[in-house]
C-alpha cells in the first residue's frame, strides 16, 4: 500500500497527489512515469511523475478525472492509500543544453512538461514555457512553470486568461519573429501535440512529444502500448514515452486509443451512478 | 491398507481417465476443466505402477521426483507421506501435476507405454497435492538455522519460486522481487483459471511465505532497484535472475498495429491477471469476443490458452491459425484435444500475410495464405513453404498473436556486464547456472527462451544448489 501524504485540486478536475514511495522517489528522473492500481478490482493506469523528493521519500502525480479510475482516484485524500504503485518506468527525458528550449504543456499535460522544463532550465537552457488550457480555471502549475522559465506564456482557448488562442499561436509567432529555437517539447492532448509537430516541421526544429497510448503492465511484456515511429513498431513503455515528433504516426495512436471507448463510457457511467446511490458527488 | 496387486494383474489394469467438465458446459465458464481423481481412482491408478527397480520415469522428470516412492505411499493411503516425498524435489506439485507436458517427460518412458499406457504420474501428483491441501494436512515448514546470508530472487515465476524454496530451506534470508502486483509470473498472468486455478497458486506461494521467504511486489529490478544496488546497498550476497521470456514477438506484417490485434501476453494478462472477463465489476476492459470471429496465430500452449479463452467469452468462431500441420504443434496433446472438444477450429498449414482494417483502423479482416510442408530443417521439423496464389481474405474481429516471446531488455539495460547471447538470453555455466557476473545466477526462460514450468523449476533448483555452495564459501 502506498500512502497519500497530500492531495489537493489544482483546477476543477485536476488533482495533485503526493504519495509515499521512497524507492521510486530515489530513482526517478524527469520524463518517467508510474503505473498505479487503486484497489483489488482496479485497472492499471500510467501517470507521469510530476515531481519527487528523495529526502521525504515522496513522488507527486497529477491526474485529471476523465474516466472511472481517474475520477475515483480524485475522490481520495491525504491519509488514504493506493494499492499498487510501480516505477519509475520508461526512459528518462533526454536533457542537455540545447540553447533555447520551448516547453509546451496543454491542460494536464503541463504536469508532465513541468518537470522536464525544470530539468532543461537546470542544465542551462534558455527556457521558454507555453502553458495552455481551455479556460482560466483549468490553467495549472502557473507559478511552478514560471519559476523555471526565462519567458513564460499562458494561453486559453476562450481568452479568459493570457493569450486568446492556442499554444501554437505563440510558438508560430516566436518562430516568425526569427527567434532561434533549438528544441521544442510538447505534452498534452494529441491534437495539440500534432499541431506543434506540424508547426516545427517546416523549420526543421527538433521536436519531442510524450505519447500516451493505452498501457497495462508498463514493463514491455505485452505491447499494448505499441506506437509507430519512423514506420517501426515501438513499445512506448520501454522505448518511450518520448519520441521524435516528426516520425510519429499520430493517426494510428488516436485510433488505438479509441479501442475501448464504449467500455470506458460504460465503466464511468456505472461509477457515477454508484456515487449517486451513496449520495456522494462524483468529482 | 491397500496393497499392490500381483504384477501380471497390474499390467491388465487400464489407465484411469480423469473426470472432466462436459465440453459444452465448460466452454462457457472459467472453472477448471479437469476435475481430478478421487481416492478410488487414485488408488486404482497408483496400483498400476510396476515399482521398477530402475525407474526410467524419474530420469525424465526435470527435477527427478522419486516417483516410485510417492506412488507406493499413495497405495498405502499415506497421502501426507506421499506429499512429503514429492516435496523433497518439487515445491509446487499442485501446479506441476496440472501443467507439465507429462507425455513428453516422466510418462514418456514409463515401461508400461511399450505395450499398454503409462501410469498417469501427473494426475497422481496433482491428486496428492490437492488431497493434502483439502485435508489441511500440509506439514508445517521445518525452519532451518539462519545462516545470516542474504539472497535476492528477481521474478516470482516458477524458476524464482523453486530457487527461493530451496534456499530458504537451507536457512538463507531470501527476498523475492516481482514487477507485477501479483506473484507467480506466467502462473497468474499467462495460464488461465480453467487450466490452473489461481487459488492453488496463491496457496503454494503462501507456503513459501510461511517458510520465511519475503516477497516484494511492484519492484521492477533495473528500474525501481538495480542489481548493483541490491549488492552494494542492501547487502545481498547472491542473486538469482528468473525474469522469464516476457517480450512478445510480432510477425511485422502489415496491419499488426490495428486496434483489435493483440499479443497473447496482452490478451491473457487482461483476462487472467486483470479479470477483464468480469468487466465492469473489474475495471480492465478487453474487446468482447462475444459473437465475433477470433483468430489466434500459433500452435503452442499459449495459443491454446488464448483460443480457449476466446471461446469461453462467447466467440462466434474461435480459430487456431498455424503455419505447420498439427503433428508439429508444440502444445500439450491434452490441450489440443480439449480445445477441439470445446469447439475450437484448427486451420493448419495457413499463415497470415496482412491484417485489414476499416476506416477507423479497426481490424475487420485477415489475408491468409496456404502452406505446404517441405524438407525437414535443422531442427528436424518440416519447413512450411508458401503455396503461391493461394491467398484469400476472411472477415475477423479480433486477432491474437501467439508466436512466442523473446527476452525483455529492461533488466539487462542496467547490467551490460551480464553476458547475453544474440537473442538476448543470459549465458550461464550450465553446471552452476552462474552468469558472467560473480554471485549472479540465472535460470528459466531468460536463459533457455520460452520453455516449460518444470524446466524453469529445475533450473531454479540447480542454481539454488550452486548458490548455497557459493554463499558457504563467503
Amino acid at each position: 500500500m502506498f500512502k497519500i501524504i497530500e492531495a489537493r485540486f489544482l483546477s476543477k478536475d485536476v488533482k495533485l497527489f503526493k504519495i509515499a514511495a521512497p524507492r521510486i522517489a530515489k530513482k526517478r528522473l524527469a520524463g518517467q512515469f508510474v503505473i498505479l492500481r487503486l484497489d483489488e478490482q482496479g485497472e492499471r493506469i500510467p501517470l507521469t511523475i510530476a515531481d519527487s523528493d528523495a529526502k521525504e521519500g515522496s513522488i507527486t502525480i497529477i491526474a485529471q478525472g476523465i474516466g472511472k479510475t481517474t475520477k475515483k482516484l480524485n475522490t481520495l485524500n491525504a491519509g488514504d492509500s493506493i494499492l499498487d504503485v510501480v516505477g519509475p518506468l520508461g526512459k528518462p527525458s533526454h536533457i542537455e543544453n540545447f540553447g533555447t528550449a520551448v516547453c509546451i504543456g496543454g491542460g494536464v499535460g503541463t504536469a508532465i512538461a513541468y518537470p522536464i522544463a525544470k530539468a532543461l532550465k537546470q542544465v542551462g537552457n534558455h527556457t521558454i514555457t507555453i502553458n495552455g488550457a481551455r479556460s482560466k480555471d483549468l490553467v495549472i502549475l502557473e507559478q511552478e512553470m514560471k519559476k523555471f522559465s526565462d519567458e513564460a506564456y499562458i494561453t486559453t482557448d476562450d481568452g479568459s486568461y493570457g493569450h486568446h488562442g492556442f499554444v501554437t499561436d505563440i510558438l508560430k509567432k516566436l518562430i516568425s519573429e526569427g527567434r532561434k529555437i533549438n528544441f521544442v517539447l510538447a505534452i498534452g492532448p494529441i491534437p495539440m501535440m500534432r499541431a506543434v509537430t506540424e508547426a516545427t516541421r517546416p523549420h526543421g526544429i527538433k521536436t519531442v512529444v510524450s505519447l500516451n497510448p493505452i498501457m497495462i503492465d508498463g514493463t514491455g511484456m505485452c505491447g499494448g502500448c505499441r506506437v509507430i515511429v519512423g514506420g517501426k513498431s515501438e513499445f512506448a513503455c520501454v522505448s518511450g514515452p518520448e519520441f521524435d515528433a516528426h516520425n510519429i504516426d499520430f493517426d494510428n495512436l488516436i485510433n488505438r486509443n479509441k479501442t475501448y471507448l464504449d467500455l470506458e463510457k460504460e465503466a464511468t457511467l456505472k461509477f457515477e451512478h454508484e456515487c449517486k446511490l451513496v449520495n456522494q458527488k462524483p468529482v | 491398507m491397500a496393497q499392490f496387486p500381483p504384477v501380471k494383474d497390474r499390467m491388465k489394469m487400464v489407465r484411469n481417465n480423469m473426470p472432466e467438465q462436459d465440453p459444452n458446459v465448460r466452454n462457457t465458464n472459467f472453472e477448471e476443466v479437469a476435475l481430478g481423481y478421487d481416492v478410488g481412482l487414485a488408488l486404482n491408478e497408483a496400483q498400476r505402477c510396476l515399482q521398477c527397480k530402475t525407474p526410467t520415469c524419474i530420469d525424465m522428470c526435470p527435477v527427478n521426483i522419486k516417483i516410485d516412492q510417492f506412488i507406493e505411499r499413495v497405495v498405502a493411503e499415506d497421502y501426507v507421506g506421499a506429499y512429503n516425498k514429492i516435496r523433497e524435489d518439487n515445491f509446487l506439485p499442485a501446479i506441476c501435476g496440472r501443467v507439465c507436458p507429462q507425455d513428453k517427460q516422466c510418462e514418456s518412458t514409463c515401461v508400461l507405454t511399450k505395450k499398454y499406457t503409462s501410469v498417469a504420474i501427473g494426475r497422481l501428483e496433482r491428486f496428492v497435492a490437492d488431497k493434502v491441501m483439502s485435508m489441511n494436512m500440509i506439514p508445517a515448514p521445518v525452519k532451518a538455522k539462519p545462516t545470516g546470508k542474504k539472497v535476492a530472487i528477481v521474478g516470482s515465476g516458477p524458476a524464482g519460486l523453486a530457487c527461493a524454496a530451496d534456499l530458504v530451506g537451507l536457512g538463507h534470508d531470501v527476498t523475492v522481487y516481482e514487477a507485477l502486483h501479483e506473484l507467480g509470473g506466467v502462473l497468474v498472468y499467462g495460464i488461465p483459471e480453467f487450466r490452473l486455478p489461481k487459488a492453488i497458486v496463491r496457496q503454494e506461494i503462501q507456503r513459501l511465505a510461511d517458510a520465511g521467504v519475503k516477497f516484494v511486489k511492484n519492484a521492477v529490478i533495473g528500474k525501481t532497484i538495480t542489481i548493483d544496488e541490491l549488492q552494494k546497498e542492501e547487502g545481498v550476497q547472491a542473486i538469482f535472475i528468473g525474469v522469464g521470456a516476457g517480450l512478445p514477438k510480432f510477425m511485422d506484417i502489415k496491419g499488426e498495429e490495428l486496434a483489435g490485434v493483440y499479443s497473447a501476453n496482452e490478451f491473457l494478462t487482461r483476462i487472467n491477471l486483470m479479470k477483464a472477463y468480469q468487466f465492469p465489476d473489474f475495471d480492465s476492459p478487453v474487446l468482447d469476443p462475444q459473437g465475433r470471429n477470433v483468430v489466434v496465430v500459433g500452435g503452442g500452449n499459449t495459443a491454446m490458452d488464448a483460443v480457449r479463452t476466446a471461446k469461453r467469452l462467447g466467440a462466434k468462431s474461435a480459430r487456431i491459425i498455424y503455419r505447420r500441420s498439427e503433428d508439429e504443434m508444440p502444445a500439450r496433446t491434452e490441450e489440443i484435444h480439449h480445445a477441439k472438444q470445446e469447439g475450437v477450429i484448427f486451420q493448419t498449414l495457413t499463415n497470415p500475410l496482412e491484417y485489414l482494417g476499416d476506416k477507423n483502423q479497426r481490424l475487420n479482416g485477415v489475408k491468409l495464405q496456404k502452406m505446404e510442408l517441405g524438407e525437414p530443417d535443422k531442427s528436424g521439423r518440416r519447413k512450411p513453404q508458401e503455396i503461391k496464389g493461394s491467398e484469400y481474405i476472411e472477415p475477423i474481429d479480433i486477432a491474437v498473436v501467439a508466436i512466442g516471446n523473446g527476452s525483455n531488455p529492461l533488466l539487462l539495460e542496467t547490467n551490460p556486464d551480464i553476458k547475453t547471447n544474440k537473442w538476448g538470453n543470459i549465458e550461464v555455466n550450465p553446471e552452476t547456472m552462474e552468469t558472467s557476473k560473480k554471485g549472479i545466477y540465472a535460470g528459466g526462460d531468460i536463459v533457455t527462451g520460452g520453455a516449460t514450468v518444470i524446466l524453469a523449476m529445475g533450473a531454479g533448483r540447480k542454481a539454488a544448489k550452486a548458490m548455497n555452495e557459493f554463499l558457504n564459501r563467503q
